[in-house]
Parts: structure tokens; sequence; C-alpha cells
């Protein structure tokens, strides 16, 4: 095919068009909350690259997730997972994945449950210390469906591209919650894989879900996996992975994760007013419009890094700032700041970090 | 489907003008989390679980 017919293809295909990828932050740019983290696999959670979740269930093994400086051509970081602690010994419920949620509302062109269901592409740049092979799961989470496939890493970088068809059952629903789940499985018992792997879209079966050959992650202290280029998009062909720019990238992970300080000692957050003499209410708004839902608010966990200031006076705070339900929405968030007193109802003050360059305060509005 | 998060020092936080319960704090997966009294927030959804099943009690406010 000539060149511009392959072009004409696209554009008829709509697969030329902008933001035909539907994952977040695929080029791993992103990393808000720490870019290393080590001794991860007790428990779950969102740790470096944003947008990316491990899930770890029942296993001894441990690794240290970052996001590091390699990649292909065209690609300045990527995520590494290294293992440093092993498990070779794995009981039937243990797993470890590496997953993104979707919203519905940003997966209606999948035409899923229709007769029209298109296939879409998952494609992923990926190495590791010696050849392994993982499963990619898509869950759909609207109707407890899904359909797996696996693919092989190397020493050295190598697109993978794989592609499931489209699914003529069950809709995904038009809304802010979880309609799909990008899993894949580095590590799984035999809970998840004594049956034959669902290579179809199908009604969950939990033992069809990885398969008994793959790769264990945790089979050795010398494991590593990396993985960039991450692009999730409608058709049959794995196109050219959708660079965006920075900011762009940044405002769409802080519809799910947006923190603030971590710039000074005395940072300030926000100003406020005082509400009676120990308490002062302040109003932070998201810089990216709307967040995905009312957030969650996270902090340091100790009460004497942030503090009040009001009225020339620093009043380190007695309890750790709190989100208020009433005045809170997805995209301005009323989080009350308290201290044993000193101050004047009414006055304004300023909620701060109470001289500690590491007090944050974070919003989390995650699938 | 997953795994539990695993909860502890849970605790209700006081509207400083209404006085009526607005938050939940807690050590959610490690995190220091004050987490809102809305339906579709992932954590509280999760608190709300963990109490439904009996897993999960959260403290009355100070």
């Amino acid at each position: 095919m000539s060149k511009a017919a392959q072009l004409a293809a696209l554009i008829g295909s709509q697969t030329a068009q902008t933001s035909r990828n539907m994952a977040y932050n695929g080029a791993m740019n992103i990393s808000q909350r720490s870019t290393s983290v080590t001794g991860i696999g007790a428990s779950s959670g969102y740790f470096t690259v944003d947008r990316f979740k491990l899930a770890p269930n029942g296993t001894a093994g441990r690794l240290t997730m970052t996001q590091t400086a390699d990649g292909p051509s065209g690609f300045a970081n990527c995520l590494k997972l290294d293992c440093t602690t092993a498990d070779t010994s794995v009981a039937a419920a243990e797993f470890l994945i590496l997953s993104q949620f979707f919203e519905g509302q940003d997966l209606q062109r999948l035409k899923k449950g229709t007769s029209e269901a298109e296939s879409v592409t998952l494609s992923f740049y990926v190495k590791g210390n010696a050849a392994a092979t993982y499963t990619v799961e898509l869950y759909d989470a609207d109707n407890n469906r899904s359909i797996s496939q696996r693919f092989s890493v190397t020493t050295s970088w190598s697109r993978v591209s794989l592609t499931y068809v489209g699914d003529t059952t069950g809709a995904l629903d038009d809304d802010n919650a979880t309609s799909l789940i990008v899993n894949i499985w580095l590590h799984a018992g035999s809970d998840y894989t004594s049956g034959t792997q669902n290579t179809v879209w199908q009604t969950l079966a939990g033992t069809e879900r990885a398969n008994s050959s793959d790769t264990s992650f945790f089979d050795s202290t010398n494991r590593t996996f990396f993985m960039t280029g991450v692009q999730l998009e409608v058709g049959d062909v794995a196109t050219p992975f959708e660079h965006e720019n920075f900011g762009i990238t940044l405002a769409k992970c802080q519809r799910y994760y947006y923190r603030i300080g971590e710039a000074g000692t005395f940072h300030r957050y926000a100003v406020g007013s005082c509400q009676g003499t120990s308490s002062c209410g302040t109003v932070i708004y998201s810089p990216a419009g709307e967040m995905r839902g009312t957030p969650t608010l996270e902090t340091t966990g100790t009460a004497g890094n942030y503090a009040i200031y009001e009225a020339d006076g620093v009043n380190a705070c007695s309890s750790i700032p709190a989100i208020n339900s009433a005045g809170t929405n997805s995209n301005h968030f009323n989080v009350t700041f308290t201290s044993s007193g000193n101050l004047a109802s009414g006055n304004a003050a300023e909620a701060i970090a109470n001289n500690n360059a590491d007090a944050f305060l974070a919003f989390l509005a995650e699938l | 489907m997953f795994t539990s998060a695993t909860i502890t020092n849970a605790k209700y936080g006081l509207d400083p003008i209404t006085g009526e319960n607005t938050c939940i704090n807690c050590v959610f997966n490690g995190s220091h989390l004050s987490v809102p009294l809305a339906a579709g927030n992932t954590e509280y959804i999760e608190i709300m679980r963990q109490v439904a099943t009996g897993e999960l009690t959260i403290a009355d406010a100070d």
C-alpha cells in the first residue's frame, strides 16, 4: 500500500485523529508522588508514575518501583520494577498486577455491547533482565467480563502490540466510574491460572485470567520489568505512539491526583479564615478543572508538619489537616487546619507548612 | 475482586462550624487520608464496604 493510500486509510478509519490514545501518562513522564519507592508488595496503591497502580496480594515478594530515565528512541522515561525479595513458593491466591483504570465516559468510542463493537489495540514498549512472558487482561468492570493475551519480554526494548476483538456483549456505562481495567499479570497463583486462559471475551472466570506458563516477576532478585509508550486505541493497528505535551499529560493526571507543597519550609497552601479560636477553613482550587469526583485528602500524617499563620504568628497544627465534605466538590476543596488555640475568630489566615520542606497536601480522586 | 485495603485508626472528623461529621480520618494502605463522606469516592466506598462486612469500625470524633 502506498503512503498516500495508508494515510487515506488512517483518515477513513478515524485513527489519525488526535487523542486517539486512551491510556494516561503512557510515556511515564508524570510522577507526582515520588520517583522511587522501595519495599512494595504488602499493599496496593499508586506509588510512582501517575495512573499506574500496583496491586500485590499474599506474596512475600518485594520490589522497587521507579520512574527511570530510560526508553526506546524518543522516550525519556519509563516505569521500572525491580524485584528485591524473591517469592518462589507461589500460593494459589497470590498475584502481582500492574493496572490502569478507565472511566466509562472515556470509552464510548469502543461501542462495546453493540453490534458495531470496535476492536481495541494495546501497545507498549517493554524489556527486562531476561526473557519472560506475561499476560495482559482487559477487564470490563461494568459487566464482569474479560479477555486475556500473552506477550513476551526480551532484554532489549521491543514494541508489543495486542489487538482485542470488539465485544458485542455488555455496554460500558457512560459515567465517571470504573468501566475498564487493563491488568498486566506479573505474578499469579493457581487461583488465576489453573483453567484454560480466556482469549475471547467472556464472563469472568477466575482460573482463566492468566497463564500457568507465565513468568513470575518474583522468581529472582535479578528480575526487572521496564515499560513505556503505553497506548490504547480503537482499531486493529498499533499506530505510532501519540506523544503529548508535558502540561497536557499533567493536567490529565491531575484529574485523579493533585499534589501541592514541598516547595519551601513554610509553603503557603491556601488563604482562609479563622473559625473560632482553633481552626482555619481554607478553600483550595483544582488547577486542572474538575477532578474525577470529590477527592480524598492525603497528608504526611504528622500534625506538626502544618501550621496556621495568623496575626504575625505561626500556630502549629494540633491535628492533621482534614477534608470538610461541606463545601468540597470535584473542583474546590475545603480543608480544615486546626491548632490548639490563639486564633482570632474571623481573622484571615494562611494554611502553611510548618518549617518542613516535605510537607504536602494531595487530593485523590483515583478510580 | 482484588485485595481489601488495610485501614486502621478510622475516626470521624467534625465540621468546626456545624459540629457534624464531615470526614473519616484513617491510615489507608499506609497513607494518611482524610476521606470525604461522598458516595462516589473510591476510599469512602472501600471504608463503607469494610464497615458493612464488620471488618472495620469507625470511631466517633473527639
